[in-house]
């Protein structure tokens, strides 16, 4: 490992209309050396990377190269001064091949036509500098398997002579051996001299891996740290470290538990294994797990909305198996989606209309006319303490909070006895957050089963009477009320069961 | 172990090397997109035969074969152009409108000027229209659809403010020698739809423009996020989209030896063009597909057309059958790219 900087970010700030999500952030990279960056869902990794790959500019601060200051107002300027990014979601083309997917924008010409046998060259070239024989420069991409498109990612950011590298969660669609040609092929590039970011909330990678760690918090740095200096308690601790803050409403009483609503037994999709556990009635049981380690994926099982493969889903110790989110609605299923603005709400559309969506859609005019308990817009409001001008606003001038209490209405109105909260206060204000919990608090002593997925921890201890922490599709662990943020950490990163063993 | 496998080359390099020559070969010919439009292509010439001349009619004749030709050079021309722009994932609906104001300024340019200076102003006026609505599109970021339907309205609006019935003005030789000379049964104009169509596949397959167009229309993001300029891409394509439907203008004006304000929108040339590049196996959404399959919508269009005049089909009956033939294709795509996926 040289001494010599590579790269230099100096108080990185970025804003979003008005909202800043990076706070000053400074880190370096030097030649030939693998500073891995972690830190929660949120925390700002991935914006940061973006500032470095001349996708976002950043508000404030400077960005250095071999000591030169460089302004990116374009992926274009930054590749051209040598900086290579793999996104999370792939970035190839299925329809092309892969040297056309190497050279995209950049294709080398003899006289005015595009020379694709040097560009297959140069790929093949690429591919066994990787020792890559599975697969051919003209094989097209949407043959390769997941594993094989990271290869071209990294071999199209490696023939851009990228010296910079970023690698944003690169082991997170890979399969167990798939990880380890991954690992071989990073450090083949560390040791071509390649300065390498590698983003990854596996705490596992980072140590095999890296030479320093970084850790971000809420768009700041927290500290750095060489990696052969500390251990996964340190690391794990400068993740979460923070106070409990703010106020949760009393939990739930043993006597007030009713019969099981929800049981899900030995639940497997594609995305899944063998996921076993139950919520009771006036049981708020928290969902914990990073990104990807499949919270959403049991949701949307249980909902009907994904396929399931094996494994069953009793409501009401009735087994059920929906093919359709309407079924499950039927059956009394509320899912309050991750993503109000896409999933949850017609945005342009009066907080009647989409107060009403649900009940209206999937159930017949005729019954409804019969069904007790029907609130009406004007109740509804009363319930969740909606503050608006009237029920024919449109939804979308409606602060982020209220929006909600507008999609939980919408499934109040469907009368159900099992309730999924996917990240109930995403981007909502500390002040009607507190009003959200309350109101979910309340549901569950009203006799309904209460699941809720969130990737706040503090909010996830402060509301849970139960938390189960998922890891990689698989349910990792299952804690009392009142668990740390180190020990659903734990088990969440798969570092519990290092420790253990 | 082989004899003719160099020995220097691994067992698994061998295996892929293997691998994609068959894959070369199913890309090329089997899973091309224009395949099953030209196999669709054929069973329609041979079935039009067999019902024509059960009718009593003539179908494979010299002056029937002319006729489907010369048929076909309007909306290939202009579909050529709609090719490329819904490769890349956007459309154009302003051609038809762009085929009548080019008619009429082709006339009108010819009776005060020469036929060089004539063609190149309205050239000129079509590559200005054409980077008007890619710079609408990429620069106001208005929906394709709205932008050039906007043009269109924009154009119409022109040609009626303009002209109120037929321009005259086309000179005698230039109408003769575009809209009626042939060499045995190739028309002249037929020649000019090949140059037009051989150019436009050179570009697509073979320059740096046409690598970019399919990227483009394959994903945005993953173009821009690859440092691809894509504004620069989506004009570029929007302005040789517009140039084709002037040389479409240009060749009805020499085959009517008039400017004609309707010319465009009785032809339907706006989704008669995309109906066509669609039929020819590219998709809507971009990226896939190419000219070749275009030629195959086209030809395809051109012989139902024949068939319907031959056979005096009501105008009604022929455009429930071509909305059948379209609807069916599509359906044939989706199912075909599923299977792949």
């Amino acid at each position: 490992m040289s001494d010599q900087l590579l790269l230099q970010m100096q108080g990185i700030k970025k804003s979003f209309v008005g909202v800043e999500v990076l706070h000053g952030v400074d880190l370096d990279l030097r030649a030939g050396e693998i500073h891995a960056i972690v830190g929660e869902n949120g925390a700002g990794k991935s914006t940061l990377m973006k500032t470095l790959a001349g996708v976002h500019m950043p508000t404030e601060g400077k960005i250095l190269i071999n000591g030169e200051e460089q302004t990116f107002h374009h992926p274009a300027a930054a590749q051209a001064a040598g900086v290579g990014i793999v996104y999370q979601e792939f970035n190839l083309l299925p329809e092309r091949n892969v040297a056309e997917n190497i050279f995209i924008g950049r294709e080398p010409r003899k006289g005015l036509i595009v020379d694709a046998k040097r560009m297959e060259r140069e790929t093949q070239a690429l591919l066994d500098e990787v020792g890559e024989d599975s697969f051919g420069p003209r094989t097209p991409v949407r043959w390769l398997s997941v594993a094989q498109q990271q290869v071209v990612e990294i071999i199209k950011a490696r023939s851009l002579n990228a010296k910079i590298l970023v690698l944003d969660e690169p082991t997170a669609a890979l399969a167990e051996g798939e990880v380890e040609l991954l690992f071989k092929l990073v450090r083949r590039l560390q040791e071509l001299g390649v300065g390498i970011l590698y983003i990854s909330h596996r705490l596992r990678e980072v140590f095999a891996l890296s030479q320093r760690i970084t850790v971000i918090k809420d768009g700041g740095v927290v500290k750095t740290l060489n990696t052969a200096e500390t251990n996964q308690r340190e690391l794990v601790n400068a993740m979460v470290g923070r106070e409990l803050d703010g106020y949760f409403p009393e939990k739930g009483l043993k006597e007030d538990l009713g019969d099981v609503r929800l049981a899900v037994k030995n639940l497997t999709t594609p995305l899944l294994k063998d996921v076993t556990f139950d919520v009771r009635a006036g049981e708020i049981v928290g969902l914990a797990g990073l990104q990807g380690s499949g919270r959403t994926e049991i949701a949307r099982a249980i909902f009907g909305a994904d396929p399931i493969t094996s494994g069953t889903v009793e409501i009401d110790g009735k087994e059920r198996r929906f093919k359709h989110p309407r079924q499950a609605i039927r059956a009394g299923i509320g899912f309050i989606t991750e993503d109000r603005k896409a999933e949850g709400l017609a945005l342009a559309q009066s907080i009647r209309d989409n107060m009403l969506l649900a009940v209206r859609t999937v159930i017949p005019a005729r019954k409804r006319r019969s069904m007790d308990g029907l609130m009406g817009v004007k109740e509804l409001a009363r319930v969740t303490e909606l503050k608006a001008q009237g029920p024919e606003q449109e939804v979308r001038f409606l602060s982020g909070g209220n929006q909600q209490k507008v999609v939980l209405s919408k499934w109040l109105e469907t009368q159900p006895n099992v309730m999924i909260f996917d990240e109930p206060t995403r981007g909502i204000d500390v002040g009607a957050k507190a009003g959200i919990h309350d109101l979910i608090r309340k549901l569950a002593k009203d006799g309904k089963a209460v699941l809720m997925i969130s990737s706040e921890l503090p909010e996830l201890i402060g509301m849970s009477d139960r938390i189960l922490v998922m890891h990689e599709g698989k349910l990792a662990g299952e804690l009392p009320a009142g668990a740390s943020e180190p020990e659903i950490m734990e088990y969440a990163t798969g570092s519990h069961e290092e420790v253990a063993a | 172990m082989s004899v003719v496998d160099s020995p220097g080359q691994s067992p698994g390099a061998r295996a892929a090397a293997r691998r994609e020559r068959v894959a070369g070969w199913r890309v090329g010919v089997l899973a091309s997109p224009a395949a099953p439009v030209y196999g669709a292509l054929i069973g329609i010439v041979i079935l039009s035969w067999i019902i024509v001349t059960i009718d009593g009619g003539n179908f494979l004749t010299t002056g029937n074969i002319v006729n489907m030709l010369q048929r076909s050079v309007a909306l290939g021309i202009v579909s050529l152009g709609q090719t490329i722009v819904i490769l890349l994932g956007s459309l154009d609906l302003s051609v038809a409108a762009l085929i009548s104001l080019s008619s009429l300024v082709t006339a009108q340019q010819m009776q005060d000027g020469s036929v060089v200076s004539a063609i190149v102003i309205v050239l000129l006026m079509g590559a200005g229209i054409g980077l008007a609505n890619g710079l609408i599109i990429t620069k106001l970021r208005v929906n394709a659809f709205i932008a050039t339907l906007g043009m269109a309205l924009l154009l119409g609006g022109l040609i009626q403010n303009g002209w109120t019935g037929p321009q005259g003005g086309v000179t005698d030789s230039f109408s003769e020698n575009l809209g009626y000379t042939r060499f045995g049964v190739i028309p002249m104009s037929f020649i000019l739809f090949a140059v037009v169509a051989v150019i436009i596949w050179f570009v697509l397959r073979h320059t740096r423009f046409g690598y970019r167009v399919y990227a483009v229309g394959g994903s945005e993001d993953v173009s821009k996020l690859s440092g691809l300029r894509t504004h620069r891409t989506i004009i570029v394509a929007h302005v040789l989209c517009s140039l084709t439907a002037v040389i479409t203008g240009i060749f009805l004006a020499a085959r009517l030896k008039a400017g004609t304000p309707t010319v465009g929108s009785d032809g339907g040339y706006d989704l008669e063009s995309i109906a066509a590049v669609v039929l020819g196996g590219t998709a809507l959404t971009g990226g896939r597909g190419g000219v070749i399959g275009t030629i195959g919508g086209v030809f395809i269009l051109a012989v139902l057309d024949n068939v319907f005049n031959q056979l005096e089909f009501n105008s009604f009956l022929r455009d429930v059958v071509r909305g059948v033939i379209i609807i069916a294709a599509v359906a044939v795509y989706a199912r075909r790219t599923e299977k792949k996926a």
